[in-house]
């Protein structure tokens, strides 16, 4: 062996470089790369990187004072009063449930949508359309949660539609029943039109030869949409379908915390992991139990997005997202 | 013979197709006339409905005191006036200052931003770079794990010292590894390799080549992914929230959400509302049409942008479906 390796050596070290030098030749040659790479690096690793390790947070004791590193360690004491409220429960439940919903309403109705927008004779017609269905889409939450005031405030169209036919006004903002189906309706309001319009562009995809041949052989329109668009468009929805479950833990700000208006009544339906997180940083000053959330959060959806993942792969491989 | 009368129909229908500049299989292969006229009608009021809960806004926001004291919000109000409009630009510096720092965020951002993703997705894109698959990696992962809220919060308020200024507006949201990889996508599918090396034979080293092939050459890319974060962060209200106290800095949409906000705590807290402190904040926040002027201003750049945009916009969503 010995032997062998001073034999080998000195006419190995002319074939393969040494590592040094390796390295010293692989910047010769692509160091323009690296520069280019450089800024989004040095963006990932200050506001990406970074935080993940910051993530010590949840347990420890932190003091500003002390720092990341040197604040009082705790083990797992904040999750354990985060778990012992029923605010983990509630949070958890409330994100999982309305996600879900989203997610079936969502897709069911823009695949639908873009469906019928197809099919319509008049292309004009059909642009116009969904010229108006995306436009909410461009609306900021700010935006989105004075417009449900407008219906539901004290003074809105509700109240005064109610007023007008002698009934008695409510409070909406107080009353919590409507709100599952107010926020569900106000998000499908917000997103539908711009997915519908994702779908109409793969649908315009599909080759015309598809629908040829089966309108020959007879095929209705709705056998049509069941056995070539749906089977068609299974990729992006699958794909779609990953990227709302890796976001299952995740409520949106603008929706449970802009729409509702924080408001503290409706907390019961209306509180998510996020604005939870947001209020134990911001108005409570927590950061031991909020960071505790959040990891949880973020733990979570990393182990959905990964279980996702694997069953997509072996169910359809091509639609994987890794 | 069945199969030959298919393929009888077929050419005359090709044939027809050429006269007629129209497919007239589609013709054929068509929903019903009746059909047809029941759902455009359903689609065209389906439509409506989702643009008027906007013109309402716009209504109230042109409503006058009077008839809104009297009426509540109505889509038929009994007489209008300009008065809120006067009054946000005549009394408030406050949107002046909120509409500037608005801007010029979202130009700086969005600029530095496409740029920076261009020359990263322009490295991912090169076949025979060695560490392509590290660079991948580390953009990817991004995408399945995040450090939290708080992290990124302690570490820009204490680490960074970015809290109330304007660099926090103009970072937060810079590097999206969805849009890298959108970018990457384009770049792969719509410059051929062998222009790069044509490029480097002729003694382009990367830096020439990214300038002076590829961005020309990316444009329809680059107006995608900017116009999305130019609508993203025209729309941006969180960041203003959370880091944001100096007036002089409030975005527009994070104005907006404080002032509601802080009329519908004390509405809803009578305790609050009936201190004389309480009383006089109800007095002097922006009236119902006021609030309805801002959303309107607010609004109607992104709106005017978007038809201008639409082209590149559904082009974008196609990008983003190819796999990355």
């Amino acid at each position: 062996m010995n032997n062998m390796s001073n034999l080998t050596g000195p006419k190995r070290r002319m074939r393969k470089k040494s590592l040094p030098e390796r390295i010293r030749l692989h910047f010769k040659k692509y160091w323009q790369l690296h520069v280019l790479a450089l800024p989004v690096l040095i963006y990932l690793i200050l506001f990406n990187y970074w935080p993940m390790f910051g993530v010590i947070l949840a347990f420890e004791n932190y003091s500003v004072v002390k720092g990341f590193f040197h604040s009082e360690f705790v083990g797992f004491r904040n999750f354990e009063f985060l778990f012992a409220t029923q605010d983990a429960f509630r949070i958890t439940r409330n994100t999982v449930c309305y996600n879900i919903v989203f997610i079936v309403v969502n897709t069911s109705l823009s695949v639908l949508l873009a469906i019928i927008l197809n099919e319509l004779y008049l292309k004009a017609v059909s642009k116009t359309i969904q010229t108006m269905l995306i436009m909410p889409y461009f609306l900021s939450w700010s935006v989105v949660a004075i417009v449900v005031y407008a219906f539901f405030g004290g003074n809105g169209v509700v109240n005064a539609l109610i007023r007008d036919h002698g009934g008695a006004t409510k409070s909406w903002y107080t009353y919590k029943p409507i709100w599952p189906f107010l926020l569900t309706f106000v998000n499908m309001w917000k997103s539908v039109g711009y997915t519908a319009i994702v779908y109409v562009a793969s649908i315009s995809g599909i080759p015309q030869e598809y629908y040829e041949a089966a309108a020959l052989d007879g095929a209705t329109k709705v056998q049509q949409a069941r056995y070539i668009t749906l089977p068609y468009l299974r990729h992006i929805i699958v794909i779609m379908f990953i990227m709302s479950i890796g976001g299952m833990f995740h409520g949106d700000m603008g929706l449970f915390f802009n729409v509702t208006q924080n408001n503290g009544a409706l907390y019961p339906v209306t509180d998510v992991i996020d604005t939870y997180v947001y209020r134990a940083l911001k108005t409570l000053g927590n950061t031991g139990m909020s960071s505790a959330a959040g990891l949880y959060q973020s733990v979570v959806g990393f182990i959905l997005v990964m279980i996702s993942n694997v069953i997509v792969r072996h169910v359809d491989e091509d639609s994987a997202l890794f | 013979m069945a199969q030959l009368t298919k393929r009888q129909i077929r050419r005359k229908m090709r044939a027809e197709e050429k006269a007629e500049g129209v497919s007239s299989f589609q013709k054929i292969n068509r929903i019903k006339k009746s059909t047809n006229a029941v759902l455009t009608a359903v689609m065209l009021i389906i439509a409506i409905l989702t643009v008027l809960p906007v013109v309402l806004c716009v209504i109230i926001s042109f409503t006058s005191s009077e008839s809104l004291t009297y009426n509540g919000f109505s889509f038929f109000p009994t007489s209008f006036s300009a008065k809120a409009y006067k009054s946000l630009f005549a009394t408030g510096s406050q949107i002046v200052d909120s509409y500037l720092v608005t801007i010029l965020v979202t130009a700086v951002h969005t600029l530095i931003s496409i740029f920076i993703m261009m020359m990263y997705a322009f490295v991912l894109a090169h076949q025979r770079f060695p560490l392509k698959r590290f660079y991948t990696f580390v953009v990817f992962f991004t995408m399945l794990f995040s450090g939290g809220l708080v992290p990124s919060y302690i570490i820009n308020v204490n680490y960074l010292h970015l809290y109330d200024t304007i660099f926090i507006l103009i970072l937060s949201g810079m590097v999206s590894a969805y849009n890298i990889i959108i970018l990457r996508t384009f770049i792969t599918t719509t410059i051929p390799m062998d222009l790069f090396d044509a490029a480097k034979i002729d003694g382009a080293d990367d830096f020439r080549v990214f300038l002076k092939i590829v961005l020309p050459l990316s444009k329809a890319g680059l107006a995608t992914i900017g116009l999305f974060s130019l609508v993203g962060k025209w729309n941006e209200w969180f960041v203003g929230m959370l880091y944001i106290d100096n007036p002089k800095l409030i975005p527009l949409q994070t104005m907006l959400t404080r002032i509601q906000q802080k009329i519908d705590f004390v509405k809803n807290n009578s305790s609050v509302a009936s201190t004389p402190d309480g009383q006089a904040l109800l007095k002097n926040m922006p009236s119902e049409q006021t609030r309805m002027a801002i959303v309107v201003v607010t609004t109607v750049p992104i709106l005017f942008a978007y038809p201008f945009f639409q082209r590149y916009f559904i082009q974008g969503m196609t990008i983003g479906s190819v796999k990355g």
